[in-house]
C-alpha cells in the first residue's frame, strides 16, 4: 500500500515535467517522422501516404545539398575554432592578471546580447566601405569589399560571427571546470620540472576532459540549430552560399509550405544529430577522466 | 669543504602589509633533517613555499646546493616536495604519477621503469601501480607522494604537513618510515609541522616559528632542556612547561612536569590544592593550584586525589628563568641567588 502511494506521488510529481517533454519534443518528433511519408496536404488535396517520395525529392535536389555542404564546412570551423577560443579565453581570465574581472564580462557579453542583436551589430562591421572592417583594411591600402554579398566570403562571415558569440558562452564552461583543479596539482607539477606547455597538455587538459566532451556536443548541436544570424546577416544568399539545413527547412516548411519535405529535412536532420552525440559519448567517454 | 645544501638569508614576504615571514635565516647541511615548527599562520609553510619557489619572495636570498635559487621558479630549483594533499594527479595511475617528473624531463622509458621498480619497492607499492589514487586508501596515497619525491633522487626534499591527514596509529609509522628513508637515502630535508611530536621524532635540528620570526634553533633536546622563551616552553613537550611566576615577581619561573616532585605539603617550598588528576596508565598527571599559578606534575601511581592539599619541589638545576616582560630566557648566572632555596 505504502509503495504504491508513494509510485502515484512519485509519478504525479514527475508529470508536469513529462506533459510538457511529450506535447514539446516527444510528440513533434513522431509527427514529423509521420509527416514525411505524408504529402503535403491541399486544400482540395488532403496529405496521402506517399512512401518515400519526399526523401527521393531531398537526393535530387541541389539545393539539400548545397545547404549540407555548407552546413558541414560551417560546423568544421566554428565548433573547433569556438572551442579552442573557448578554453584559450578562460585560460587568460583564470590566470592572475590586472583588469581579469573586465576582461572576463568583455568574453561573456556576446552570449548575453540576443543573436539578432549581435547580427546587427556585425552587418554594421561587414557594410562595403562604411564598415568597421573595411575601414580598418583601408588604413592599410585594401579595397572595399561586399563581404556579406559575395559568394566567396559570406559563408565565412557567418562563421566569424557564430564564434563570436559561441566561444563566450563555452568559456564559462571552461573557467568554472578550471576554478575546481586543486592549484597543489599546478604546484607539483611545477617542482617535478614540468613547463607551462606541459602541465597545460598533462594536467589541465586531461582534468578538462568532461568539460571538453560537454562543450563539444553542445557546440555541434549549436552548429546545427543556430540560423537566427543568418536571417538578419544574408537570408541564405546570395545564390544559397550560406543556406544552411535549418534555414533550408525553415525555407521550405514556412516559406514555400511544403510540409511534407520539410519533414523529411528535418528527420535527416535530426537522425545525423542523434548520431553524432551518440558517437561522441560511446568514442570518448572511455577515454575521458571524471573526477 | 662542506657547504650547506640550503641557505635561506633574512628572508622576508609580505601579503598586501601584512609579514608573513620575516626576517629568516638559517642553514640546512647536506643529509640533514629540519623541521619548521610553529602554530598555524607562523609563516611556517610560507617558508617552504618562498624555498620552493611557490611564492615570490618580498627580499631575502635562498641558496640550494651553492646556487642563489631566489629569482627561479619551482620547475628551475630541482627539488622535490610533498605537499600536505599529496597533490596526486587524479587522471593518472599511481606508475605514471610516480614517474611524472622523469617524463616531463625526458628520462628515458627504460630508466624510468628501472628507477620505479625500485622506489615503488621501497616505498612498498609494487601491487598498486595500475591504480587510480581514487582507488588507494590514504596512507597509500601518502606513500605515492613520498614515492614522486624520492624517484627525483634530487638532494632536496621539502614536506609541508605530510602527514595531518592520517590517523594517529599510521602518523606514527609513517614518522618512523620517512625518518629512515631520509636517513638511508641521505635526503636534505625540510619538514614543515604544528606538532611538536613529530618535530622532536624526527628533526636532526628543529626551527621553531613564531609570527613569521624565528623563535629559536637547535636540536630537540636543546629546544626541550633549554627554551629560548616562554612561547618555546610552553610549545615544546607534552604537557608543555610549567610557567609560573616567580616568588619575587621579577622573572618567571619554568620547569618541567616530570621534574616536580609531590611531597607532603608542610615540607616543600610551595604547596597547593589539587584541582584535576589525569591517569595515563605509566604516568599520573596532576594539576595543582598554586601560588604563582596552576603546575603539572608528573606522579607514577601515587595516591593524590582531587581536593588534596600536597608540597612540590623540585631541583634547582631544573628551574628555568624568563623575563617578565620579554619573556626570554634569562641565563642561570644572572639568576644565581636562589630565590626559592633561601624560602
Amino acid at each position: 500500500m505504502q509503495s504504491r502511494q508513494s509510485t502515484f506521488l512519485a509519478l504525479a510529481m514527475a508529470l508536469p515535467a513529462m506533459i510538457l517533454l511529450v506535447a514539446f519534443t516527444h510528440f513533434p518528433i513522431i509527427a514529423t517522422v509521420v509527416d514525411s511519408f505524408l504529402s503535403t496536404p491541399k486544400p482540395r488535396r488532403p496529405s496521402h501516404y506517399v512512401g518515400l517520395d519526399n526523401y527521393n525529392t531531398m537526393i535530387a535536389d541541389p539545393i539539400f545539398w548545397k545547404a549540407l555542404t555548407n552546413n558541414l564546412i560551417y560546423a568544421a570551423a566554428t565548433i573547433p575554432v569556438s572551442v579552442a577560443l573557448a578554453l584559450a579565453m578562460a585560460l587568460v581570465v583564470n590566470s592572475k592578471i590586472k583588469g581579469r574581472g573586465l576582461l572576463r564580462m568583455a568574453f561573456f557579453t556576446p552570449t548575453v546580447l540576443p543573436m539578432i542583436a549581435v547580427a546587427n551589430i556585425w552587418l554594421f562591421f561587414f557594410t562595403p566601405t562604411y564598415g568597421a572592417i573595411d575601414q580598418i583594411l583601408s588604413i592599410v591600402g585594401m579595397h572595399a569589399t561586399n563581404w556579406l554579398g559575395s559568394t566567396q566570403t559570406a559563408l565565412l562571415c557567418v562563421i566569424i560571427v557564430a564564434v563570436w558569440k559561441e566561444a563566450g558562452f563555452f568559456m564559462i564552461f571552461y573557467l568554472a571546470a578550471l576554478q575546481t583543479i586543486p592549484p597543489d596539482l599546478i604546484e607539483a607539477a611545477r617542482i617535478e620540472g614540468a613547463d607551462r606547455w606541459q602541465i597545460l597538455r598533462r594536467v589541465t587538459l586531461p582534468l578538462l576532459g568532461p568539460t571538453t566532451l560537454f562543450v563539444a556536443v553542445n557546440a555541434v548541436i549549436n552548429a546545427f540549430r543556430t540560423v537566427d544570424h543568418i536571417f538578419v546577416l544574408t537570408g541564405g544568399g546570395p545564390d544559397n552560399a550560406t543556406n544552411v539545413l535549418m534555414y533550408e527547412i525553415y525555407l521550405v516548411g514556412f516559406g514555400f509550405f511544403d510540409q511534407g519535405y520539410a519533414a523529411a529535412l528535418t528527420v535527416v536532420l535530426l537522425a545525423g544529430l542523434a548520431l553524432v552525440a551518440v558517437g561522441q559519448f560511446v568514442l570518448f567517454d572511455k577515454r575521458v577522466h571524471y573526477r | 669543504m662542506l657547504v650547506s645544501q640550503i641557505a635561506v638569508e633574512a628572508l622576508k614576504k609580505q601579503f598586501g602589509t601584512q609579514n608573513a615571514v620575516s626576517d629568516v635565516s638559517f642553514t640546512v647541511d647536506a643529509g640533514e633533517c629540519v623541521v619548521l615548527l610553529g602554530p598555524s599562520g607562523c609563516g611556517k609553510s610560507t617558508t617552504l613555499r618562498l624555498i620552493a619557489g611557490l611564492e615570490p619572495t618580498t627580499s631575502g636570498r635562498i641558496q640550494i646546493a651553492g646556487r642563489d635559487v631566489t629569482g627561479l621558479s619551482a620547475s628551475g630549483r630541482e627539488i622535490s616536495m610533498v605537499f600536505q594533499s599529496y597533490a596526486l594527479f587524479p587522471h593518472l595511475d599511481v606508475a605514471r604519477n610516480i614517474t611524472f617528473g622523469l617524463e616531463v624531463r625526458g628520462v628515458a622509458r627504460a630508466e624510468r621503469d628501472q628507477r620505479l621498480a625500485k622506489v615503488a619497492e621501497l616505498v612498498g607499492l609494487t601491487p598498486y601501480l595500475q591504480r587510480k589514487p581514487s582507488q588507494l586508501s590514504g596512507g597509500q596515497r601518502q606513500r605515492v607522494a613520498l614515492a614522486r619525491a624520492i624517484i627525483s633522487e634530487r638532494s632536496v626534499c621539502l614536506m609541508d604537513e605530510p602527514l595531518s591527514n592520517l590517523d594517529a596509529k599510521l602518523r606514527h609509522d609513517m614518522r618512523v618510515e620517512i625518518r629512515d628513508l631520509q636517513q638511508r637515502l641521505g635526503m636534505t630535508m625540510i619538514y614543515v609541522t604544528h606538532d611538536q611530536v613529530e618535530a622532536m621524532t624526527m628533526a636532526d635540528r628543529i626551527i621553531l616559528m613564531k609570527n613569521g620570526s624565528i623563535e629559536q634553533i637547535g636540536m630537540p633536546h636543546e629546544l626541550y632542556d633549554r627554551p629560548a622563551s616562554t612561547f618555546v616552553a610552553g610549545f615544546m613537550g607534552l604537557p608543555p612547561m610549567n610557567v609560573i611566576a616567580g616568588d619575587d615577581g621579577a622573572d618567571l619561573i619554568g620547569v618541567r612536569a616530570e621534574h616536580i616532585t609531590i611531597r607532603e605539603a608542610n615540607s616543600a617550598p610551595r604547596a597547593g590544592v589539587v584541582t584535576h588528576v589525569e591517569y595515563l596508565g605509566a604516568d599520573t598527571m596532576v594539576s595543582v593550584d598554586c601560588p604563582g599559578g596552576v603546575v603539572v606534575a608528573r606522579a607514577s601511581g601515587q595516591a593524590v586525589k582531587r581536593g588534596d592539599t600536597v608540597g612540590l619541589a623540585w631541583s634547582n638545576e631544573h628551574e628555568h628563568r624568563f623575563d617578565l616582560a620579554t619573556g626570554r630566557r634569562l641565563e642561570p648566572r644572572q639568576t644565581q641567588v636562589s630565590h626559592f632555596v633561601s624560602n
